[in-house]
């Protein structure tokens, strides 16, 4: 059951890095910048299609993690999952920056055996891939993904011990401190991916409120050579930042899966697959 | 010795209006508005002095300090630009800076050089800022350049439009 529905939190984020950009994942706590002793933070967690507006599905909250300012791991508390959306707390009882975060890893994937197209079952990792795959199955399409949606909040001031990088899919390196975003003013973040400088990798802001305007107002930004790349808010407001690389749909809709065969692929050496997301609140000046 | 006399006092004038030796004071006053409104509340204030080049200071605050379990201090990210600039830096209740929210009219202060969270001034520009952040309301901040020290008798004077009305910095000794 667990499994099952971190995969199904893998598929929301790989769509949503598709053409399409349809079904958005986002976790929206209900503040970033708190004060007093101790605090504490409602998230709302869920995928829709207007940010951040709950009208599709809940995001699972299973998987979700907390790592308090001094590195060590909190938790949530309260979750609760309703048709649109999940909901929980984190209480903050350190001084300092906290992250809160769904990470996943896994393969995805799909072959033909005796003429029909299977999806490799869901939970598949490197481990036990080739387990997976029976004997005499063609066409054998593997993507190794890592998702990471994650959400960062601060009690007092900023503190940076939890952005240290895992060395896995993408991550966000703070030049400017995710909880200190001013309209008007440029923010600095480097991306890596696998540990290394994501040189070239698009991301995606858009701000919150989609369903009461016409544009969109996305920003789409490239990194440079060393991962990082500059952001200008043009309002205060709630912003959603999205990372990917391979994109596609895996086993989707015009994806290799559905019919076209794609090009014969060992299945030691999968596709890499790894995409982003975090909200962002910027404030006022 | 008359000419001693005479010399000594040459002197002090010349300090006194170059550096005084002497502590000065910074002489506050906030007007707080009276607002026509269903749920009225004291808004916090935030005073800070800043300078180029160097850390804000936090001369006063005034916040719910008499709630129970502290909770008054979940409201002043509220007073987001000082909060920024100095607050989230800071641990509450401080010595010598915060203080109870003050009710509607001219409030004055007083803070004195060398003493207290002012410190000593060192000549050059400086702005006095005032903030205000209402529960259920809005929020305002009012800046007065001024430099130090300043001539005698010079008066800044600036006015808000919603949460603060006249705000004004005077000096005396």
């Amino acid at each position: 059951m667990k499994a099952k529905y971190l995969i199904t939190g893998a598929l929301a984020a790989l769509l949503a890095s598709g053409a399409a950009q349809a079904h958005r994942q986002w976790m929206l706590p209900s503040s970033t910048t708190l004060s007093g002793a101790d605090s504490w933070v409602t998230v709302d967690a869920a995928v829709s299609n207007d940010l951040f507006y709950f009208e599709h599905m809940p995001m699972r909250t299973d998987n979700v993690a907390v790592t308090q300012p001094d590195g060590s791991a909190g938790k949530i508390e309260n979750a609760a999952t309703g048709k649109y959306r999940s909901t929980f707390d984190v209480h903050l009882t350190q001084p300092g920056t906290y992250r809160v975060a769904s990470v996943s890893t896994g393969i995805m994937g799909s072959y033909t055996l005796n003429g029909e197209v299977k999806r490799l079952p869901r939970g598949t990792t490197k481990d036990n891939l080739a387990a997976a795959i029976p004997v005499g199955a063609t066409n054998v399409q593997t993507a190794e993904v890592s998702n990471r949606n994650e959400i960062f909040l601060t009690l007092g001031a900023p503190t940076s011990t939890i952005f240290k990088p895992v060395g896995v899919g993408i991550e966000l390196v703070p030049i400017t401190h995710p909880n200190d975003l001013v309209s008007g003013e440029a923010a600095t973040f480097q991306f890596l991916l696998d540990g290394k400088p994501a040189a070239g990798l698009k991301v995606t802001v858009i701000p919150g409120g989609i369903r009461y305007r016409d544009a969109l107002g996305q920003q789409d930004l490239t990194t440079g050579k060393d991962g990082k790349l500059s952001i200008t808010w043009p309002q205060p407001g709630m912003y959603w930042l999205n990372a990917s690389i391979g994109g596609g749909r895996e086993g989707g809709e015009g994806g290799p899966a559905a019919g076209q065969p794609g090009p014969e692929r060992p299945a030691a050496t999968p596709q890499r697959r790894a995409s982003y997301v975090t909200t962002l609140e910027v404030l006022a000046p | 010795m008359p000419s001693g006399y005479k010399l000594i006092l040459g002197t002090g004038a010349a300090l006194g209006a170059a550096m005084p030796a002497t502590a000065q004071t910074l002489n506050v006053s906030v007007a707080i508005p009276r607002l026509p409104v269903a749920e009225y509340h004291r808004p916090y204030v935030a005073i800070w002095l800043e300078k180029e080049g160097a850390a804000p200071r936090t001369l006063s605050v005034w916040y719910d300090v008499d709630k129970a379990k502290g909770e008054g201090t979940k409201w002043l990210r509220d007073v987001r630009q000082w909060w920024r600039a100095s607050g989230r830096s800071m641990s509450f209740p401080a010595d010598g800076i915060t203080g109870a929210t003050r009710a509607p009219g001219d409030q004055k202060i007083a803070f004195t050089t060398g003493k207290g969270p002012l410190g000593q001034l060192s000549p050059g520009s400086y702005t006095l800022v005032v903030e205000a952040a209402r529960e259920v309301g809005g929020r305002e901040l009012v800046r007065l350049p001024f430099n130090w020290p300043p001539k005698p008798g010079a008066v800044f004077r600036a006015k808000g439009s919603s949460e603060l009305g006249a705000v004004s910095l005077s000096f005396g000794k």
